[in-house]
C-alpha cells in the first residue's frame, strides 16, 4: 500500500451461495438433498485495484455485474470469500439513504440518530445540525415524526445528513438521483466540494453522464470481473458499446425469424463538393455516404443516420422516413448519400453510426461508431454545439 | 469509543419509539409489569392459597418477576434484533453487537423503572430493606445482566441462519419462567426435591439463584424463611462462570457477523 492509497482491492472474490430453503423442517426434510441443490455464484472473481486519496472513481457495468457487491465489500458491509481489502481513513458508506430512520421518531432524532450510525458524534451533529436542516430544506416538519414525510422530503434529510457526514472516504450507491431537479443540483455541487477538499469519492451508478461528468476513473465490471480500468470517457464508451452489442444480438434474433439479411457495411464521409474528409471546419456541410446491402429483396426500408459524442451519447439523427422519401426495394448492395446541409458542431470528437430499419419500425441493423468526424475547435466556444457567436452590444467605455 | 454514543442513542430510540403514539406513552412499560403481578397476586397468592405460606406474598412476587422479566426481555430482545435491524445491517457498516447490546440497556432502563416501584412499594409498607442484604440486589442483577447478554448475543447471530431460534426462545423461556421460584417459594421447592443430586441441578440455573438473590435482597418479610446455604458464594460462582461464556458469546457473534449482510 503506497502513501497515497486509500482503498486496496487484492484478490477479492465473492462466492454467495444462493440456498431455497430457510426453516429447521426444510433442511431436515432435505438435508440430503440440499448439499447437491446448492447453487454457487460468483458475484466478485478475482478483482484487484488500488484506490488513491482524493481521486473519484465510478464503477459501472451492466445490472447483475457485482457493482454493488464490490462496493459493500470495500464499506465492509460484506466480507470477500478470498482476498482481502485493506482500507484507511474514515469511511463512509451511503447505500441507501435513510437505511437508520425509525419511522416513529421525529427528524430531529433520526438527524442524530443516522449521523451517529454513519460515525458522527454529538458534539459534531450539534455544531452541523442547523446546515443539516437548511441543507434539506424542511425546517418546518423537523420536529414530526418521519413516517409523515413525503418520499421526496425523507430521501432529502437522509442526505443532507450524509453530506455533512465527514469522511475521508465516500462510498455512494445510485443516491445521486434523488429529489427535484434543484436538489440535484445541490447534491452535486456538494460532491464536487468533495472532491476539491480533496477526498476520495467511490460511486456505483447507471448514469454514465454523472460518471464522465465527476470521475476520474472508471472501473467496467462484468460477469464480477474487472474488464476496463481508465479513464471515463473510454469506459462509458466501451459499456455502450457493448448495450448495442447486446441491443443487437437481441435484433438478430428476432431477424434471424423473419429471414431478413440487411446490413449497413460501410459510411463515409465527404464534404459539400464530394471530397472524403476527416476533419470539418465548423459551420460547413457534410455529406454522409452509406453503403447497405441485402441478400434478398428488401421492401418498405429506411436508412437512418446519426451523430454521438465520444461517450455515446446521441447528439442528432435523421432517417428517409422523417424526410419523407420512400426508397425503392433493395437487393444486393447500394450506396445513399444523406446530405447535412447546415451542420455545426463544437470543436470535438464525433462519432456517425448509420442503421438500415423496415417502414414499420424494427430495426434490422446497426452500424455504431462506422465513421469519426474532428471539428477543430477554434477557442471561442465550448460544447457540442456551434454557432457563428458575436457580441451585439459594444461595451460603451470601449467605444473608439 | 464513538460506539458508546450510538449506543446510547439505539437505546434512546428503543424506548422512544416503542410507545411513541399512545396517549399513556410511557406508562405502559410500567403497567405490563403491574397486570401480571396483580394476576398472580390474585389468582396465585388468593385463589390458590399462596399467600398463607408466603408472607408479603405482593413483595415477594414483584421482587421474582422483575429480575426474571430482565432476563426475558434481553433474551427475547436480542434473539430478534439483528434481523429487526436487517435494513440497517445490510446498507451501513456498523459493529454489529450494538444491536443486541442495545436491547441490553433498553432492559436494564425498564428495570429500573420497575426498582422504582418497587422501592416505594416496600417503602410505603414499612418494609424497606437495609444493611448487608441489600449487596445481594447488584449482584443478583449483574448475574442475571451476563448471561442474558451471552445468551443473547450468540441467540441473535444464530436466528439470523435458523429463523426457527426466534420461536424456540419464546417457548423456551416460558419453560424457564416456572424453572425458577418466582410465584412459588424455595420452602415448597425444598420440600419436593431431596437434597442433593436433584437439588443441586435445580439450584444450577443462574436465574433461580438470580431470583432467590433478589428475593433475599428486598423481601423482608422473608427473613426467617429458609434459603439456600451460600448464596452469595454461588452468586459469585455464576458471576465468574457466566463471563467466561459472556466472552465465548461474543466470540461466537464475532465469528458468525461475517455473513450476516448476505443472509438478511
Amino acid at each position: 500500500m503506497s502513501d497515497t492509497t486509500v482503498i486496496s482491492v487484492r484478490d477479492v472474490s465473492k462466492r454467495f451461495v444462493i440456498r431455497k430453503d430457510k426453516s429447521l423442517k426444510e433442511r431436515v426434510v432435505n438435508a440430503a438433498l440440499s448439499r447437491r441443490h446448492r447453487d454457487d455464484f460468483w458475484a466478485l472473481r478475482d478483482v484487484s485495484f488500488d484506490i488513491a486519496a482524493g481521486s473519484t472513481v465510478g464503477l459501472i457495468g451492466p445490472n447483475g455485474s457485482g457493482k454493488s457487491t464490490l462496493l459493500k465489500t470495500i464499506g465492509g458491509i460484506i466480507q470477500p470469500t478470498t482476498g482481502e481489502v485493506l482500507r484507511r481513513g474514515r469511511l463512509a458508506a451511503l447505500l441507501e439513504l435513510g437505511a437508520g430512520f425509525h419511522p416513529d421518531l421525529t427528524g430531529r432524532d433520526n438527524v442524530y440518530l443516522n449521523a451517529s450510525i454513519l460515525g458522527l458524534s454529538r458534539r459534531q451533529t450539534d455544531a452541523y445540525f442547523d446546515a443539516i436542516v437548511d441543507f434539506s430544506g424542511i425546517e418546518r416538519f423537523i420536529d414530526s415524526q418521519v413516517k409523515f414525510y413525503s418520499s421526496g422530503m425523507y430521501v432529502r434529510l437522509a442526505f443532507a445528513v450524509a453530506v455533512h457526514v465527514d469522511p475521508d472516504v465516500l462510498l455512494v450507491d445510485e443516491v445521486l438521483s434523488v429529489g427535484d431537479e434543484p436538489f440535484q443540483r445541490k447534491c452535486m455541487d456538494r460532491i464536487k466540494t468533495f472532491q476539491r477538499d480533496g477526498r476520495t469519492i467511490v460511486f456505483v451508478t447507471h448514469a454514465l453522464e454523472q460518471v464522465v461528468e465527476l470521475c476520474d476513473r472508471a472501473l467496467v465490471l462484468e460477469d464480477g470481473r474487472v474488464r476496463f480500468d481508465g479513464a471515463p470517457r473510454d469506459a462509458t464508451r466501451l459499456l455502450r458499446e457493448d448495450f448495442d452489442a447486446m441491443r443487437l444480438e437481441h435484433q438478430e434474433d428476432s431477424q434471424a425469424a423473419q429471414h431478413l439479411d440487411a446490413r449497413v457495411l460501410a459510411v463515409e464521409l465527404l464534404n459539400a463538393s464530394g471530397q472524403p474528409i476527416q476533419e470539418l471546419p465548423a459551420g460547413a456541410g457534410l455529406r454522409i455516404k452509406v453503403t447497405v446491402e441485402s441478400s434478398q429483396p428488401l421492401e418498405d426500408w429506411v436508412l437512418g443516420i446519426g451523430i454521438d459524442s465520444p461517450t455515446g451519447q446521441n447528439l442528432y439523427g435523421t432517417n428517409t422516413q422523417y424526410l419523407g422519401v420512400p426508397l425503392s426495394p433493395l437487393a444486393g448492395r447500394r450506396t445513399l448519400e444523406i446530405g447535412l446541409d447546415d451542420l455545426s458542431l463544437g470543436g470535438g470528437q464525433y462519432h456517425v453510426h448509420a442503421a438500415i430499419a423496415l417502414w414499420s419500425g424494427p430495426e434490422l441493423h446497426r452500424l455504431p461508431g462506422a465513421a469519426s468526424l474532428h471539428v477543430p475547435s477554434e477557442g471561442r466556444s465550448i460544447g457540442v454545439l456551434g454557432a457563428r457567436a458575436r457580441v451585439l452590444t459594444p461595451d460603451p467605455q470601449r467605444v473608439p | 469509543m464513538a460506539y458508546r454514543e450510538l449506543l446510547g442513542l439505539l437505546v434512546r430510540r428503543e424506548l422512544k419509539a416503542r410507545f411513541k403514539d399512545s396517549v399513556l406513552g410511557f406508562l405502559w412499560s410500567l403497567l405490563r409489569p403491574l397486570a401480571l403481578l396483580i394476576v398472580y397476586y390474585v389468582a396465585i397468592g388468593k385463589f390458590l392459597g399462596a399467600e398463607r405460606a408466603i408472607p408479603d406474598f405482593a413483595i415477594y412476587i414483584f421482587a421474582g418477576l422483575t429480575i426474571w422479566q430482565l432476563f426475558a426481555e434481553i433474551v427475547s430482545g436480542s434473539t430478534g434484533s439483528i434481523l429487526g435491524n436487517g435494513g440497517l445491517i445490510k446498507k451501513v457498516y456498523l459493529p454489529r453487537e450494538v444491536f443486541p447490546l442495545s436491547v441490553v440497556g433498553s432492559s436494564l432502563f425498564n428495570l429500573m423503572t420497575q426498582l422504582t416501584i418497587l422501592a416505594a412499594a416496600v417503602i410505603a409498607l414499612g418494609r424497606a430493606p437495609t444493611g448487608q442484604r441489600l449487596l445481594y440486589l447488584p449482584l443478583a442483577i449483574v448475574v442475571v445482566v451476563v448471561y442474558a447478554t451471552a445468551l443473547g448475543l450468540v441467540l441473535a447471530a444464530v436466528n439470523v441462519y435458523l429463523r426457527d431460534v426466534q420461536y424456540l426462545v419464546e417457548i423456551a423461556l416460558m419453560v424457564l419462567f416456572w424453572g425458577s421460584p418466582v410465584v412459588y417459594s424455595w420452602r415448597l421447592v425444598s420440600g419436593v426435591v431431596e437434597q442433593g443430586w436433584m437439588e443441586q441441578a435445580y439450584l444450577a440455573n443462574p436465574v433461580t439463584v438470580a431470583v432467590l438473590g433478589m428475593q433475599r435482597a428486598v423481601w423482608v418479610a422473608g427473613t426467617e424463611e429458609p434459603f439456600p446455604p451460600g448464596l452469595g458464594t454461588r452468586l459469585l460462582v455464576m458471576l465468574a462462570i457466566g463471563t467466561v461464556l459472556l466472552w465465548l458469546g461474543q466470540r461466537v457473534f464475532a465469528r458468525l457477523e461475517g455473513n450476516f449482510a448476505q443472509e438478511l
